[in-house]
């Protein structure tokens, strides 16, 4: 009783953000229904047992994607206002093709049902939850069977990393920077002069 | 209704995917709500995954949801990244300028 109401209330607030994130006139204000969103997504998560995941979910996407979103939104000057003159046009086409995405889903669904042998195709079994905790039933599995996929995660993350400081660094000419080794082979004939300055005159 | 099944949750599923679809369609000029559309339906894929894997007593789903959310998290990075860049060479974010830089 207690989890129907709990899975209908995540579940309305998730889909009624989730509208928002699109129908938003100001993009901070999606950012911050994602956000929304996201809290809600994890809500359901812990509905179903995942508990690892929905933290997860929490750090991972609210913690630092929405917030590098945040800030890209409020960093760029940009007019909002020019970029939605034109959803007035795509709302027939757009609703058009989200019915038949939702029709095909609904008729996918009304259709669908798990096979016989489903039981013995499962490749690692949950251990009872009494027993053993989520986040150590899903190490036990990651570190081990999926070991190779969690180095390749690893490697995506420094691809990524790396590919997101070379687009956005850029050499500013004009801008004195610090050259460690200009400053050490610097020798003493180069940095000062010795003039003989006669009485009454200038240099 | 109130014994909550796996059916639930692939309907909520479901919804999130159709709304992220319907968010691309609607919002063409700007690029920041399309990539928020594409975490929309990222993460309909990761409900799904979970609900499977929670109904079917497999932990194989919870270990591919969390690889999805470390592709998802670098794809947001570069977008942004390349949105940045974008923005400050032409002054806007409109994705129909974007044939114009030329390769």
């Amino acid at each position: 009783m207690i989890v129907a109401i709990c899975f209908y209330i995540f579940a309305a607030v998730l889909v009624g953000s989730a509208v928002m994130v699109v129908f938003s006139k100001n993009p901070v204000h999606s950012v911050l229904f994602l956000i929304l969103a996201f809290f809600n997504a994890a809500g359901l998560f812990v509905l179903l047992g995942a508990e690892f995941v929905a933290m997860i979910l929490v750090i991972v996407y609210v913690g630092a994607v929405a917030v590098m979103f945040l800030f890209v939104v409020m960093m760029l000057d940009i007019n909002f206002t020019e970029l939605r003159k034109g959803v007035q046009d795509y709302l027939p086409i757009g609703l058009l093709i989200g019915f038949i995405l939702l029709a095909e889903i609904a008729a996918i669904a009304g259709g669908w049902s798990m096979t016989d042998g489903i039981a013995t195709t499962i490749t690692s079994a949950t251990p009872p939850a009494s027993e053993v905790t989520n986040t150590d039933a899903i190490g036990r599995v990651l570190y081990t069977d999926y070991i190779f996929l969690f180095q390749v995660a690893g490697l995506i993350l420094l691809v990524a990393m790396i590919g997101a400081i070379v687009l956005t660094h850029r050499n500013r000419s004009g801008v004195k920077k610090q050259d460690i080794g200009k400053q050490v082979r610097r020798r003493r004939h180069e940095a000062y002069e010795a003039v003989k300055v006669k009485p009454g005159e200038g240099i | 209704m109130m014994e909550i099944g796996i059916e639930h949750y692939l309907t909520v599923a479901a919804m999130l995917f159709t709304l992220g679809v319907f968010g691309i369609f609607l919002n063409r000029k700007n690029v920041i709500i399309i990539l928020l559309s594409v975490e929309l339906i990222l993460l309909s894929v990761n409900i799904n995954l979970v609900a499977f894997s929670s109904y079917m007593g497999d932990l194989v789903g919870q270990v591919f949801t969390m690889l999805i959310l470390t592709v998802a998290a670098a794809e947001a990075s570069i977008g942004l990244a390349i949105l940045v860049v974008y923005f400050r060479n032409r002054g806007s974010i409109a994705v129909e300028d974007i044939h114009l830089m030329k390769g």
